[in-house]
Protein backbone atom coordinates (compact mmCIF):
# COMPACT_ATOMS: atom_id res chain seq x y z
CA UNK A 1 0.00 0.00 0.00
CA UNK A 2 3.00 2.54 0.77
CA UNK A 3 6.30 2.01 -1.14
CA UNK A 4 8.83 4.26 -0.72
CA UNK A 5 12.15 4.21 -3.35
CA UNK A 6 15.16 5.13 -2.21
CA UNK A 7 13.93 8.02 -0.41
CA UNK A 8 16.68 10.64 0.71
CA UNK A 9 15.84 13.22 3.04
CA UNK A 10 18.70 16.40 4.19
CA UNK A 11 17.85 19.19 6.62
CA UNK A 12 19.85 22.53 6.65
CA UNK A 13 20.48 24.11 10.03
CA UNK A 14 22.03 27.09 9.06
CA UNK A 15 24.59 26.90 6.49
CA UNK A 16 25.06 23.58 7.35
CA UNK A 17 23.36 20.29 5.61
CA UNK A 18 22.85 17.30 7.62
CA UNK A 19 21.77 13.80 6.18
CA UNK A 20 18.68 12.85 7.88
CA UNK A 21 17.44 9.32 5.93
CA UNK A 22 19.51 7.74 3.38
CA UNK A 23 18.68 5.61 0.62
CA UNK A 24 15.36 4.39 2.29
CA UNK A 25 13.38 1.91 0.56
CA UNK A 26 10.45 0.23 2.29
CA UNK A 27 7.05 -1.31 1.70
CA UNK A 28 4.19 -1.55 3.98
CA UNK A 29 1.46 -3.92 3.48
CA UNK A 30 -2.74 -3.19 3.89
CA UNK A 31 -3.61 -4.00 7.17
CA UNK A 32 -0.40 -4.67 8.81
CA UNK A 33 0.58 -3.10 12.39
CA UNK A 34 3.67 -1.87 12.71
CA UNK A 35 6.39 -0.31 14.99
CA UNK A 36 8.90 2.12 13.96
CA UNK A 37 11.74 1.82 16.67
CA UNK A 38 15.16 2.68 16.76
CA UNK A 39 17.83 5.07 18.89
CA UNK A 40 16.86 8.80 19.78
CA UNK A 41 17.93 10.83 16.53
CA UNK A 42 17.72 7.88 14.01
CA UNK A 43 15.35 9.31 11.66
CA UNK A 44 12.07 7.50 12.71
CA UNK A 45 9.51 11.02 13.40
CA UNK A 46 11.70 12.32 10.05
CA UNK A 47 10.66 9.64 8.03
CA UNK A 48 7.05 9.84 9.17
CA UNK A 49 6.83 13.53 8.13
CA UNK A 50 7.92 12.67 4.89
CA UNK A 51 5.17 10.15 4.20
CA UNK A 52 2.88 12.79 5.80
CA UNK A 53 4.51 15.57 3.47
CA UNK A 54 5.81 17.63 6.04
CA UNK A 55 8.82 16.72 5.36
CA UNK A 56 9.55 17.07 1.46
CA UNK A 57 11.77 14.06 0.86
CA UNK A 58 15.43 15.00 -1.47
CA UNK A 59 15.19 12.27 -3.63
CA UNK A 60 12.92 9.09 -4.60
CA UNK A 61 9.49 8.46 -4.75
CA UNK A 62 6.89 7.83 -2.58
CA UNK A 63 3.78 5.15 -4.26
CA UNK A 64 0.48 4.82 -2.53
CA UNK A 65 -2.25 2.35 -3.41
CA UNK A 66 -0.29 2.49 -6.86
CA UNK A 67 -0.30 6.22 -7.55
CA UNK A 68 3.04 8.15 -7.36
CA UNK A 69 2.40 11.12 -4.19
CA UNK A 70 5.72 12.43 -3.86
CA UNK A 71 4.94 15.89 -5.10
CA UNK A 72 1.22 15.62 -3.15
CA UNK A 73 0.91 18.31 -0.61
CA UNK A 74 0.05 18.02 3.19
CA UNK A 75 -3.38 18.47 2.48
CA UNK A 76 -3.84 16.18 -0.67
CA UNK A 77 -2.03 13.23 1.31
CA UNK A 78 -4.29 13.45 4.28
CA UNK A 79 -6.91 13.49 1.56
CA UNK A 80 -5.78 10.32 -0.11
CA UNK A 81 -6.12 8.67 3.80
CA UNK A 82 -2.60 9.21 5.48
CA UNK A 83 -2.69 10.45 8.85
CA UNK A 84 -0.02 11.09 11.06
CA UNK A 85 -0.58 12.14 14.91
CA UNK A 86 2.27 14.44 16.06
CA UNK A 87 4.64 13.26 18.88
CA UNK A 88 3.84 16.77 20.76
CA UNK A 89 0.91 17.54 18.95
CA UNK A 90 0.57 21.95 19.02
CA UNK A 91 -2.29 23.81 21.66
CA UNK A 92 -4.14 26.42 19.90
CA UNK A 93 -4.92 29.53 22.02
CA UNK A 94 -8.35 30.38 21.82
CA UNK A 95 -9.77 27.53 20.11
CA UNK A 96 -12.21 25.36 22.17
CA UNK A 97 -11.58 21.51 21.84
CA UNK A 98 -15.11 20.88 20.01
CA UNK A 99 -13.87 23.34 17.40
CA UNK A 100 -11.00 21.16 16.44
CA UNK A 101 -12.29 17.87 16.64
CA UNK A 102 -14.84 19.51 14.14
CA UNK A 103 -12.16 19.52 11.51
CA UNK A 104 -12.09 15.35 11.60
CA UNK A 105 -15.87 14.86 12.69
CA UNK A 106 -19.55 15.66 12.67
CA UNK A 107 -20.69 17.34 15.29
CA UNK A 108 -22.81 14.72 16.78
CA UNK A 109 -20.26 12.62 17.07
CA UNK A 110 -17.72 14.79 18.90
CA UNK A 111 -18.89 13.62 22.52
CA UNK A 112 -18.32 9.80 21.42
CA UNK A 113 -14.89 11.10 20.28
CA UNK A 114 -14.08 12.59 23.27
CA UNK A 115 -15.25 9.67 25.60
CA UNK A 116 -13.22 7.10 23.50
CA UNK A 117 -9.91 8.91 24.28
CA UNK A 118 -10.80 8.65 28.12
CA UNK A 119 -11.87 12.44 28.44
CA UNK A 120 -15.54 13.53 29.80
CA UNK A 121 -17.27 15.36 26.73
CA UNK A 122 -18.80 17.69 29.65
CA UNK A 123 -15.70 18.72 30.74
CA UNK A 124 -13.75 18.95 27.63
CA UNK A 125 -15.86 20.23 24.79
CA UNK A 126 -15.85 23.56 25.81
CA UNK A 127 -12.45 23.88 26.72
CA UNK A 128 -9.59 25.92 25.38
CA UNK A 129 -7.09 23.41 23.55
CA UNK A 130 -4.22 26.01 25.46
CA UNK A 131 -2.01 25.55 27.78
CA UNK A 132 -3.98 24.55 30.96
CA UNK A 133 -3.94 21.07 29.31
CA UNK A 134 -1.56 18.54 30.37
CA UNK A 135 0.53 16.99 27.82
CA UNK A 136 -1.12 13.79 28.47
CA UNK A 137 -4.18 15.33 27.74
CA UNK A 138 -2.94 16.78 24.59
CA UNK A 139 -2.25 13.77 23.75
CA UNK A 140 -5.67 11.96 24.22
CA UNK A 141 -7.50 14.87 21.92
CA UNK A 142 -4.74 14.14 19.19
CA UNK A 143 -5.21 10.79 18.96
CA UNK A 144 -9.31 11.39 18.92
CA UNK A 145 -8.72 13.79 15.64
CA UNK A 146 -6.25 11.68 13.77
CA UNK A 147 -8.97 8.36 14.93
CA UNK A 148 -12.40 10.36 13.55
CA UNK A 149 -11.05 10.25 10.23
CA UNK A 150 -11.34 7.57 7.78
CA UNK A 151 -7.91 6.74 7.29
CA UNK A 152 -6.02 4.00 4.93
CA UNK A 153 -2.54 4.58 6.60
CA UNK A 154 -1.82 6.21 10.36
CA UNK A 155 1.17 6.79 11.77
CA UNK A 156 1.27 7.37 15.29
CA UNK A 157 4.38 9.55 16.65
CA UNK A 158 5.42 8.03 20.48
CA UNK A 159 1.89 7.32 21.56
CA UNK A 160 3.18 6.49 24.90
CA UNK A 161 5.33 10.03 25.70
CA UNK A 162 3.48 12.14 28.43
CA UNK A 163 0.71 9.53 28.78
CA UNK A 164 0.62 7.87 32.17
CA UNK A 165 1.09 3.84 32.23
CA UNK A 166 -2.68 2.95 33.12
CA UNK A 167 -3.92 5.29 30.48
CA UNK A 168 -1.71 4.39 27.86
CA UNK A 169 -2.71 0.97 28.03
CA UNK A 170 -6.17 2.50 27.30
CA UNK A 171 -4.93 4.39 24.04
CA UNK A 172 -3.02 1.21 22.87
CA UNK A 173 -6.10 -0.70 22.86
CA UNK A 174 -8.07 1.75 20.94
CA UNK A 175 -4.67 2.17 18.31
CA UNK A 176 -5.61 -1.36 18.15
CA UNK A 177 -9.37 -1.68 18.12
CA UNK A 178 -9.01 1.42 15.16
CA UNK A 179 -6.63 -1.00 13.29
CA UNK A 180 -8.73 -4.26 13.75
CA UNK A 181 -11.80 -2.38 12.22
CA UNK A 182 -9.70 -3.16 8.96
CA UNK A 183 -8.47 -1.43 5.80
CA UNK A 184 -6.17 0.26 7.82
CA UNK A 185 -1.99 0.33 7.69
CA UNK A 186 -0.65 0.88 11.28
CA UNK A 187 2.52 2.27 11.87
CA UNK A 188 3.11 3.16 15.56
CA UNK A 189 6.84 5.04 16.64
CA UNK A 190 7.74 3.75 19.60
CA UNK A 191 10.33 2.83 22.24
CA UNK A 192 7.81 0.65 24.33
CA UNK A 193 8.36 -3.13 24.29
CA UNK A 194 4.54 -3.56 24.87
CA UNK A 195 4.04 -2.06 21.81
CA UNK A 196 6.85 -3.49 20.14
CA UNK A 197 5.45 -7.06 21.09
CA UNK A 198 2.00 -5.78 19.91
CA UNK A 199 3.42 -5.20 16.02
CA UNK A 200 3.06 -7.70 12.85
CA UNK A 201 6.33 -6.67 12.20
CA UNK A 202 9.30 -4.51 13.29
CA UNK A 203 11.06 -2.07 11.55
CA UNK A 204 14.57 -0.57 13.02
CA UNK A 205 15.67 2.75 11.80
CA UNK A 206 19.22 4.02 13.22
CA UNK A 207 21.62 6.72 11.35
CA UNK A 208 19.11 7.19 9.12
CA UNK A 209 18.63 4.03 7.36
CA UNK A 210 16.76 0.87 7.75
CA UNK A 211 18.78 -1.10 10.50
CA UNK A 212 16.38 -4.43 10.35
CA UNK A 213 13.13 -5.23 9.63
CA UNK A 214 11.06 -8.62 10.40
CA UNK A 215 9.41 -10.20 13.00
CA UNK A 216 9.55 -9.05 16.83
CA UNK A 217 10.86 -12.69 17.57
CA UNK A 218 13.95 -11.74 15.38
CA UNK A 219 14.26 -7.86 15.94
CA UNK A 220 13.49 -7.51 19.83
CA UNK A 221 16.69 -9.35 20.96
CA UNK A 222 18.67 -7.07 18.30
CA UNK A 223 17.50 -3.85 19.85
CA UNK A 224 17.88 -4.75 24.00
CA UNK A 225 21.89 -5.57 22.22
CA UNK A 226 21.95 -2.32 20.31
CA UNK A 227 20.30 -0.16 23.10
CA UNK A 228 23.10 -1.66 24.90
CA UNK A 229 25.96 -1.10 22.62
CA UNK A 230 24.80 2.82 21.76
CA UNK A 231 24.38 3.54 26.09
CA UNK A 232 28.39 2.66 26.61
CA UNK A 233 29.19 4.20 23.06
CA UNK A 234 27.81 7.74 23.98
CA UNK A 235 28.77 7.79 27.94
CA UNK A 236 32.20 6.40 27.52
CA UNK A 237 31.50 4.25 30.88
CA UNK A 238 30.07 0.97 32.60
CA UNK A 239 27.75 -0.01 34.12
CA UNK A 240 29.64 0.69 37.36
CA UNK A 241 29.76 4.05 37.08
CA UNK A 242 26.00 4.49 36.65
CA UNK A 243 25.81 2.85 39.48
CA UNK A 244 28.14 5.49 41.78
CA UNK A 245 26.29 8.38 39.58
CA UNK B 1 -40.84 50.64 12.17
CA UNK B 2 -38.90 48.27 9.19
CA UNK B 3 -35.63 47.50 8.93
CA UNK B 4 -33.83 47.30 5.10
CA UNK B 5 -31.40 44.08 4.31
CA UNK B 6 -28.51 46.55 4.88
CA UNK B 7 -30.00 47.29 8.22
CA UNK B 8 -30.61 43.62 9.33
CA UNK B 9 -27.15 42.94 7.83
CA UNK B 10 -25.59 45.09 10.15
CA UNK B 11 -27.82 44.78 13.07
CA UNK B 12 -27.19 40.59 13.09
CA UNK B 13 -23.27 41.28 12.80
CA UNK B 14 -23.21 43.78 15.88
CA UNK B 15 -25.62 42.08 18.06
CA UNK B 16 -26.48 39.25 16.77
CA UNK B 17 -30.66 40.02 16.41
CA UNK B 18 -32.09 39.01 13.85
CA UNK B 19 -35.03 40.68 14.83
CA UNK B 20 -35.96 43.84 16.84
CA UNK B 21 -35.85 42.39 20.15
CA UNK B 22 -39.02 43.02 22.25
CA UNK B 23 -37.61 44.44 25.55
CA UNK B 24 -35.84 47.64 26.29
CA UNK B 25 -34.02 48.69 23.08
CA UNK B 26 -32.73 51.87 21.35
CA UNK B 27 -31.31 51.54 17.68
CA UNK B 28 -29.94 54.49 16.62
CA UNK B 29 -29.58 55.21 13.04
CA UNK B 30 -27.57 57.74 10.65
CA UNK B 31 -27.11 60.26 13.89
CA UNK B 32 -31.29 59.59 14.54
CA UNK B 33 -33.28 57.61 17.23
CA UNK B 34 -35.49 55.42 14.97
CA UNK B 35 -36.66 52.42 17.40
CA UNK B 36 -37.11 53.01 21.37
CA UNK B 37 -38.90 50.86 23.62
CA UNK B 38 -38.12 50.76 27.47
CA UNK B 39 -39.36 47.47 29.49
CA UNK B 40 -40.59 47.63 32.80
CA UNK B 41 -37.82 47.85 34.61
CA UNK B 42 -35.37 49.19 32.54
CA UNK B 43 -36.33 53.15 31.23
CA UNK B 44 -34.57 54.34 27.79
CA UNK B 45 -34.66 57.88 27.38
CA UNK B 46 -33.47 60.45 25.37
CA UNK B 47 -30.91 63.20 26.27
CA UNK B 48 -32.36 66.54 26.39
CA UNK B 49 -29.14 68.30 26.32
CA UNK B 50 -27.05 66.57 23.77
CA UNK B 51 -27.35 63.56 21.51
CA UNK B 52 -27.44 60.38 23.13
CA UNK B 53 -29.52 58.27 25.56
CA UNK B 54 -29.70 57.33 29.36
CA UNK B 55 -31.05 53.93 30.17
CA UNK B 56 -31.60 53.31 33.82
CA UNK B 57 -31.95 49.76 34.71
CA UNK B 58 -33.96 49.76 38.23
CA UNK B 59 -32.68 47.95 41.64
CA UNK B 60 -32.95 44.49 41.49
CA UNK B 61 -33.75 44.05 37.80
CA UNK B 62 -32.74 40.35 37.01
CA UNK B 63 -31.70 38.46 33.59
CA UNK B 64 -32.81 41.48 31.25
CA UNK B 65 -30.84 42.55 28.54
CA UNK B 66 -31.16 46.38 26.96
CA UNK B 67 -30.14 46.41 23.24
CA UNK B 68 -28.69 49.95 22.18
CA UNK B 69 -26.99 49.53 18.25
CA UNK B 70 -26.26 52.29 16.40
CA UNK B 71 -26.17 51.66 12.50
CA UNK B 72 -24.70 54.02 10.07
CA UNK B 73 -26.06 53.27 6.31
CA UNK B 74 -24.93 56.95 4.71
CA UNK B 75 -21.53 58.19 3.37
CA UNK B 76 -20.24 61.11 4.97
CA UNK B 77 -22.21 61.17 8.53
CA UNK B 78 -20.19 62.12 11.39
CA UNK B 79 -22.20 60.75 14.83
CA UNK B 80 -21.60 61.37 18.09
CA UNK B 81 -23.27 60.25 20.91
CA UNK B 82 -23.28 60.84 24.35
CA UNK B 83 -25.19 57.34 26.66
CA UNK B 84 -24.69 57.37 29.91
CA UNK B 85 -26.09 53.65 31.47
CA UNK B 86 -27.25 53.13 34.92
CA UNK B 87 -27.13 49.37 36.31
CA UNK B 88 -29.17 49.72 39.66
CA UNK B 89 -28.40 48.02 43.12
CA UNK B 90 -28.51 44.75 43.54
CA UNK B 91 -28.95 44.10 39.41
CA UNK B 92 -27.64 41.64 37.22
CA UNK B 93 -27.79 42.53 33.36
CA UNK B 94 -26.99 42.11 29.74
CA UNK B 95 -25.80 45.30 27.41
CA UNK B 96 -25.71 44.88 24.46
CA UNK B 97 -24.31 48.13 22.24
CA UNK B 98 -22.02 48.15 18.93
CA UNK B 99 -21.78 50.18 15.96
CA UNK B 100 -22.01 49.01 12.21
CA UNK B 101 -21.18 51.01 9.60
CA UNK B 102 -21.85 50.49 6.06
CA UNK B 103 -20.30 53.08 3.60
CA UNK B 104 -21.58 52.67 0.20
CA UNK B 105 -19.89 56.33 -0.98
CA UNK B 106 -16.48 58.25 -1.16
CA UNK B 107 -16.96 60.43 1.70
CA UNK B 108 -15.40 59.39 5.79
CA UNK B 109 -18.56 57.86 7.81
CA UNK B 110 -17.90 58.11 11.43
CA UNK B 111 -19.02 57.31 14.72
CA UNK B 112 -17.66 58.48 18.08
CA UNK B 113 -19.54 56.42 21.30
CA UNK B 114 -18.88 57.92 24.30
CA UNK B 115 -20.61 55.84 27.27
CA UNK B 116 -20.70 56.53 30.83
CA UNK B 117 -21.70 53.24 32.64
CA UNK B 118 -22.43 53.06 36.25
CA UNK B 119 -22.40 49.64 37.81
CA UNK B 120 -24.29 50.67 41.58
CA UNK B 121 -23.28 48.95 44.60
CA UNK B 122 -23.59 44.61 44.26
CA UNK B 123 -25.13 45.00 40.71
CA UNK B 124 -23.70 42.79 37.87
CA UNK B 125 -22.84 43.64 34.21
CA UNK B 126 -22.81 41.97 31.20
CA UNK B 127 -21.47 44.48 28.59
CA UNK B 128 -21.55 43.38 24.73
CA UNK B 129 -19.72 46.13 21.95
CA UNK B 130 -19.25 44.65 18.74
CA UNK B 131 -17.45 46.65 15.61
CA UNK B 132 -18.34 45.78 12.44
CA UNK B 133 -17.62 48.25 8.71
CA UNK B 134 -18.80 46.93 4.97
CA UNK B 135 -20.11 48.72 1.80
CA UNK B 136 -18.72 49.00 -1.53
CA UNK B 137 -17.55 52.76 -1.48
CA UNK B 138 -14.21 53.75 -1.25
CA UNK B 139 -14.84 56.00 2.21
CA UNK B 140 -13.10 55.27 5.41
CA UNK B 141 -15.18 53.98 8.20
CA UNK B 142 -14.17 55.16 11.43
CA UNK B 143 -15.14 54.52 15.09
CA UNK B 144 -13.93 55.72 18.36
CA UNK B 145 -15.40 54.53 21.08
CA UNK B 146 -15.04 56.24 24.43
CA UNK B 147 -16.24 54.03 27.83
CA UNK B 148 -16.06 55.35 31.53
CA UNK B 149 -17.25 52.53 33.54
CA UNK B 150 -17.73 53.91 36.83
CA UNK B 151 -18.01 50.54 39.61
CA UNK B 152 -19.18 50.67 42.66
CA UNK B 153 -18.97 48.52 46.06
CA UNK B 154 -18.96 44.90 45.04
CA UNK B 155 -20.46 45.45 41.54
CA UNK B 156 -19.14 43.13 38.90
CA UNK B 157 -18.98 43.73 35.27
CA UNK B 158 -17.60 42.01 32.31
CA UNK B 159 -17.17 43.32 29.01
CA UNK B 160 -16.31 41.95 25.53
CA UNK B 161 -15.29 44.33 23.07
CA UNK B 162 -14.99 43.29 19.41
CA UNK B 163 -13.90 44.77 16.35
CA UNK B 164 -14.82 41.82 13.94
CA UNK B 165 -13.40 44.01 10.89
CA UNK B 166 -13.78 46.42 8.16
CA UNK B 167 -12.90 48.98 10.29
CA UNK B 168 -10.54 51.50 8.98
CA UNK B 169 -9.75 53.35 11.91
CA UNK B 170 -10.85 53.38 15.97
CA UNK B 171 -9.26 55.00 18.24
CA UNK B 172 -11.06 52.99 21.89
CA UNK B 173 -10.46 54.75 25.06
CA UNK B 174 -11.42 52.60 27.93
CA UNK B 175 -11.67 53.63 31.50
CA UNK B 176 -12.91 52.21 34.51
CA UNK B 177 -12.60 53.04 38.39
CA UNK B 178 -13.59 50.39 40.96
CA UNK B 179 -14.60 50.83 44.55
CA UNK B 180 -14.09 48.13 47.49
CA UNK B 181 -14.89 44.45 46.10
CA UNK B 182 -15.25 45.43 42.56
CA UNK B 183 -14.84 42.99 40.07
CA UNK B 184 -14.14 43.44 36.26
CA UNK B 185 -13.22 41.45 33.60
CA UNK B 186 -12.10 42.94 30.17
CA UNK B 187 -11.97 40.81 26.88
CA UNK B 188 -10.79 42.74 23.95
CA UNK B 189 -10.77 41.61 20.60
CA UNK B 190 -9.35 43.03 17.00
CA UNK B 191 -9.03 42.34 13.54
CA UNK B 192 -7.20 44.04 11.47
CA UNK B 193 -6.73 44.09 7.67
CA UNK B 194 -5.66 46.01 4.41
CA UNK B 195 -4.71 49.35 5.93
CA UNK B 196 -6.36 50.03 8.70
CA UNK B 197 -5.18 50.94 12.54
CA UNK B 198 -6.44 50.85 15.45
CA UNK B 199 -5.56 52.14 18.95
CA UNK B 200 -6.41 50.85 22.04
CA UNK B 201 -5.72 52.71 25.47
CA UNK B 202 -7.17 51.58 28.33
CA UNK B 203 -6.69 52.83 32.15
CA UNK B 204 -8.02 50.60 34.80
CA UNK B 205 -7.98 52.28 38.46
CA UNK B 206 -8.33 49.71 41.44
CA UNK B 207 -9.15 52.34 44.10
CA UNK B 208 -11.32 50.24 46.79
CA UNK B 209 -9.66 47.38 48.97
CA UNK B 210 -10.50 44.09 47.24
CA UNK B 211 -11.43 44.71 44.11
CA UNK B 212 -9.87 42.97 41.20
CA UNK B 213 -8.99 43.30 37.49
CA UNK B 214 -8.80 41.11 34.61
CA UNK B 215 -7.37 43.09 30.86
CA UNK B 216 -7.31 40.06 28.11
CA UNK B 217 -6.60 41.79 24.90
CA UNK B 218 -6.46 39.34 21.85
CA UNK B 219 -5.70 40.28 18.44
CA UNK B 220 -4.68 40.14 14.54
CA UNK B 221 -3.07 42.19 12.45
CA UNK B 222 -3.14 41.37 8.72
CA UNK B 223 -1.72 43.05 4.87
CA UNK B 224 -0.84 46.28 6.10
CA UNK B 225 -2.71 47.02 9.36
CA UNK B 226 -0.80 49.04 12.23
CA UNK B 227 -2.74 48.08 15.87
CA UNK B 228 -0.97 49.76 19.36
CA UNK B 229 -2.62 48.43 22.72
CA UNK B 230 -1.64 50.40 25.81
CA UNK B 231 -3.62 49.17 28.90
CA UNK B 232 -2.63 50.13 32.19
CA UNK B 233 -3.55 48.86 35.48
CA UNK B 234 -3.26 50.86 38.84
CA UNK B 235 -3.70 49.62 42.13
CA UNK B 236 -4.24 52.26 44.75
CA UNK B 237 -5.67 49.72 47.19
CA UNK B 238 -4.69 46.17 48.40
CA UNK B 239 -6.00 44.50 45.14
CA UNK B 240 -5.40 42.60 42.15
CA UNK B 241 -5.12 43.16 38.57
CA UNK B 242 -3.88 41.39 35.62
CA UNK B 243 -2.63 42.34 31.73
CA UNK B 244 -2.58 39.84 28.98
CA UNK B 245 -2.03 41.29 25.59
CA UNK B 246 -1.53 38.20 22.67
CA UNK B 247 -1.10 39.43 18.77
CA UNK B 248 -0.98 37.46 15.87
CA UNK B 249 0.73 38.98 13.36
CA UNK B 250 0.52 38.27 9.30
CA UNK B 251 1.81 39.75 6.28
CA UNK B 252 3.36 43.15 6.45
CA UNK B 253 0.99 44.16 9.73
CA UNK B 254 2.50 46.16 12.38
CA UNK B 255 1.85 45.38 16.44
CA UNK B 256 2.80 47.67 19.18
CA UNK B 257 1.45 46.53 22.54
CA UNK B 258 2.95 48.08 26.16
CA UNK B 259 1.01 46.50 28.90
CA UNK B 260 1.93 48.52 32.21
CA UNK B 261 1.01 47.89 35.92
CA UNK B 262 1.26 50.37 38.54
CA UNK B 263 1.55 49.89 42.33
CA UNK B 264 0.64 52.71 44.71
CA UNK B 265 -0.52 50.31 47.83
CA UNK B 266 2.21 47.86 49.05
CA UNK B 267 -0.71 44.72 48.76
CA UNK B 268 -1.55 45.56 45.37
CA UNK B 269 -0.68 42.45 43.37
CA UNK B 270 0.24 43.15 39.33
CA UNK B 271 0.64 41.10 36.52
CA UNK B 272 1.18 41.62 33.27
CA UNK B 273 2.15 39.63 29.97
CA UNK B 274 2.13 40.43 26.03
CA UNK B 275 3.23 38.41 22.94
CA UNK B 276 3.05 39.14 19.48
CA UNK B 277 3.85 36.49 16.87
CA UNK B 278 3.10 34.87 13.69
CA UNK B 279 0.44 31.83 13.77
CA UNK B 280 3.01 28.48 14.96
CA UNK B 281 3.79 26.64 11.84
CA UNK B 282 2.85 23.14 14.11
CA UNK B 283 -0.40 24.79 13.97
CA UNK B 284 -0.52 25.18 9.99
CA UNK B 285 1.18 21.60 9.45
CA UNK B 286 -1.42 19.94 12.11
CA UNK B 287 -4.47 21.33 10.65
CA UNK B 288 -3.46 20.89 7.18
CA UNK B 289 -2.77 16.92 8.29
CA UNK B 290 -6.53 16.95 8.62
CA UNK B 291 -7.24 17.29 5.28
CA UNK B 292 -7.55 21.52 5.55
CA UNK B 293 -5.83 23.63 2.82
CA UNK B 294 -2.85 25.92 4.42
CA UNK B 295 -5.30 29.10 4.05
CA UNK B 296 -8.63 27.39 5.60
CA UNK B 297 -6.27 26.01 8.39
CA UNK B 298 -5.00 29.72 8.84
CA UNK B 299 -8.91 30.71 9.34
CA UNK B 300 -9.58 28.75 11.45
CA UNK B 301 -6.73 29.03 14.04
CA UNK B 302 -7.62 32.84 13.93
CA UNK B 303 -11.46 32.32 14.41
CA UNK B 304 -10.07 30.50 17.06
CA UNK B 305 -7.61 32.90 18.63
CA UNK B 306 -10.31 35.47 18.39
CA UNK B 307 -13.49 33.42 19.53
Amino acid sequence: MLKLESVYLHLKNGHEDFPILEDINLELENNKFYALTGPNGGGKTSLAKVIMGIYKNDKGRLIFDGEDITNLSITERAKVGISYAFQNPPRFKGMKIKDLLKISADESSLRAMLRAVGLCPQDYLDRECDASLSGGEMKRIELATVLARPSKLVIYDEPEAGVDLWSFENLLQLIRNYHKKGNVTSVVITHHERVLSLADEIILLADGKIAERGSKEKILPLIQKDSRCCWQANCGGNDNEIECY
Amino acid sequence: MKLNAIENELLKNIADLHKIPSGAVNIRKNGEGIIRHSSANIEVRPKTDKPGIDVIIAPGTKNEAVHIPVLITMSGVVDVVYNTIIIGEGADVTVVAGCGIHNPGSKKSQHDGIHEIIVKKGAKMRYLEKHYGEGEGTGERVLNPQTLVIMEQDSMAEMELVQIKGVDSTVRDTKAKLAEGASLIITERLLTHQNQEAVSDMTIELNGQGSNAKVVSRSVAKDNSKQVFRPIVIARASSKGHVECDSIIMNQGKISSTPAITAEHPDAQLTHEAAIGRIAEEQLLKLMTLGLSEEEAEDVILRGFLQ
